[in-house]
């Protein structure tokens, strides 16, 4: 993972270490902190496809503002990734367009 | 599932201006809610490693991220007056009921009725036009911080930065605080837009800055590669040959727009004001909108500083816990008003006291 | 600014952050008693009038004189000043240094303040780098101190004396 080693200011304290999948590839992440962030420390930068032109997006905003970052998470379409926490288990796929809302509640 | 929480003072965004106008509100007497989109308050201070500028009173000499612990100690000192709800995005305003509707996560939706509001929403980064500037590896500036300085992780191994405002100069020397190479700073303006100090640091470390030049054209397949660069003659024209600079992270920190969705939605009488980045609302010396329940604070009304954001913010809690009917300490409407002016009184502020005169008005007839 | 901004290469430099010549809030100590100060002068590069004063409000002698206005450069008593170099480990610009004349007929000593890892040790020979970041000179390591405990160290190099207007930061190499 791509972590920052020693910081000449910051001590990071990340949270549980936890396993999720990115389209069907078992990666490591920490359990609370933003999806995108376990993306980004596993080298993950594409996110998803825009639906005319099949162009790749990734992160941009890291504030939950701009719609870059959205992702299929455990089957739900355009979630902000990038304000999204993770959680173990987790399901997250490259979103091909507007995605598919699923119909039923889990 | 309609379901409606109630409070006195509801802070949207819990970011430095949004912590001030709490804490002095509920300092005051008001029961305050602050609503935060992010997973943590502080906003844009819990990245800032560098120490703060200006007076004792804004915490000079202190780091940002640290400045964001202060404020926090500071509501939690009250006790439980103040109620901050992380994870969750204010979604709109409703006139015709005066309500506002939140949503936490992705799924749970609520309405929050308040007496008084305070909207300190901040701002987003701006992107500017080129070829492929929608790749993965364009990250605005603010989200390097976050990779870097909240969760630790390397943002990339090379990077371009485009502008040399405070933003752009100070997220220089934070990636090279973080073990990243910054191939070149780019700005397109004949001068840095930022302190001084902040580019001297980083041209000590031998970080190039070219002025009057502008990138063109972004490089990659399906993430960056590269960025083309080119120099501007002073009408802004191309002129030389562009070049590439190998990268795989181009920076973008060309300025901000404050984020004012929910003052158009509550219609609040509005202006563009270059000066303060985009369009604003009007406000009185309290901070208070033409919504005679709606506050603004910090870059939400104009593009700033952290400074500035957090006097503004206490100046709002100030207006909106009197409007309450709480008891406020009358001196300090003063004090803060004299800080706020000592910021702004040298040359550096003459952009935003140009901007703030076509914005602030007398008093509102309300 | 107070740079017009043409195409003169001085005034490039300077716009891009390059202290060129000495100006008001950037000067240099007068010579003749900085030759003879044991423990040195301040020397602080802040030509910009900026709301910003925490290295006359953190100096403990009013070396660094107290500002009459938030947005003033700092100008210095220098018969006040005994080289603490509080200044240099508070200023949020990092824009503050001592030197000092008189470590030995032709070297100097500069505390500057240092915020990248790795941190130098005691001893250790450094890279010295010039206002452009550019490799003038090795120095040695004399002291790393942390004053206020909050992250920036300031290192004392020895120095050539003849580079004292030039070296303004310091590579480590491992």
């Amino acid at each position: 993972m791509e972590l920052i080693q020693k910081h000449p200011i910051l001590e990071f304290h990340h949270g549980k270490e936890v396993t999720f999948t990115f389209d069907g590839k078992d990666m490591k992440g920490f359990e609370g902190e933003p999806i995108a962030m376990a993306l980004h420390a596993n080298d993950v930068r594409i996110y998803r496809v825009t639906p005319e032109m099949k162009r790749p997006r990734g992160f941009f905003c890291a504030i939950g503002k701009c719609s870059s970052c959205f992702m299929v998470v455990d089957g739900v379409p355009n979630v902000r990734t990038c304000v999204t926490p993770l959680t173990a288990g987790m399901k997250v796929e490259t979103q091909h367009g507007k995605g598919q809302v699923p119909l039923e509640a889990k | 599932m309609k379901k409606t929480i109630e409070t006195d003072l509801l802070v949207v965004g819990g970011g430095a201006a949004g912590l001030c106008a709490a804490a002095e509100a509920a300092g005051a007497g008001a029961k305050v809610t602050v609503i935060e989109s992010d997973l943590h308050p502080g906003g844009q201070l819990v990245k800032q490693t560098h120490k703060f500028f200006g007076s004792k009173d804004e915490y000079a000499g202190t780091r940002g991220y640290k400045i964001a612990d202060i404020l926090l100690d500071e509501i939690a000192s009250l006790g439980d007056k103040v109620e901050i709800r992380t994870n969750t995005t204010v979604t709109g305003y409703y006139p015709e009921e005066g309500i506002f509707t939140a949503m936490k996560g992705e799924e749970e939706y609520y309405r929050i009725k308040a007496k008084k509001t305070v909207v300190a929403t901040g701002a987003q980064e701006r992107l500017i036009p080129f070829p492929n500037n929608d790749l993965p590896g364009v990250y605005g500036a603010g989200a390097v911080q976050t990779l870097m300085n909240v969760y630790g992780v390397v943002p990339g191994k090379k990077v371009v930065m485009v502008g040399a405002g405070n933003i752009g100069l100070i997220v220089s020397y934070q990636l090279r605080q973080a073990g990243v190479e910054i191939a070149a700073i780019v700005e397109a303006m004949p001068k840095i837009g930022g302190y001084w100090v902040h580019a001297a640091k980083i041209r000590r470390l031998g970080i190039p800055i070219l002025l009057r030049h502008t990138i063109v054209e972004a490089v990659g397949d399906k993430v960056i590669e590269g960025a083309v660069i080119q120099e501007l003659n002073d009408k802004f024209q191309l002129i030389g040959e562009p070049t590439k600079i190998d990268c795989d992270v181009i920076c973008m920190a060309v300025g901000l727009t404050p984020t004012t969705e929910l003052f158009w939605q509550a219609g609040a009488k509005m202006q563009y004001c270059p000066q303060l980045c985009g369009h604003v609302p009007f406000r009185d010396n309290t901070m208070r909108t033409s919504n005679p329940d709606i506050w603004v604070a910090g870059d939400a009304s104009g593009i700033e500083e952290a400074s500035a954001a957090m006097v503004e913010g206490r100046i709002a809690g100030f207006s909106a816990a009197k409007a309450l009917g709480c008891k406020v300490k009358e001196g300090s409407f003063k004090e803060y008003w004299t800080r706020l002016d000592h910021l702004r009184a040298g040359e550096v502020g003459e952009k935003i006291r140009g901007g703030i005169c076509q914005v602030l008005v007398d008093g509102w007839e309300a | 600014m107070g740079c017009t901004c043409n195409s003169n290469d001085k005034e490039k430099l300077f716009c891009s952050g390059v202290l060129v010549e000495n100006r008001p809030g950037a000067i240099l100590p007068p010579q003749e008693a900085w030759e003879k100060k044991k423990g040195g002068y301040v020397v602080i590069e802040c030509p910009q009038r900026i709301p910003c004063n925490p290295c006359a409000t953190s100096c403990p002698t009013g070396a660094v004189k107290p500002f009459v206005d938030i947005n003033d450069v700092p100008s210095i008593d220098y018969e006040k000043c005994t080289g603490c170099g509080l200044c240099v480990a508070k200023c949020p610009g990092l824009a503050c240094f001592v030197i000092d004349l008189t470590y030995s007929a032709d070297e100097a000593v500069i505390k500057l303040p240092y915020e990248l890892e790795p941190k130098p040790v005691k001893g250790q020979k450094v890279k010295c780098l010039n206002r452009v970041g550019e490799e003038v000179s090795e120095g040695e390591v004399y002291t790393v101190t942390e004053p206020l405990k909050d992250q920036t160290t300031v290192v004392s190099v020895v120095i050539p004396k003849k580079l004292v207007g030039e070296i303004r930061a310091i590579k480590v190499v491992c």
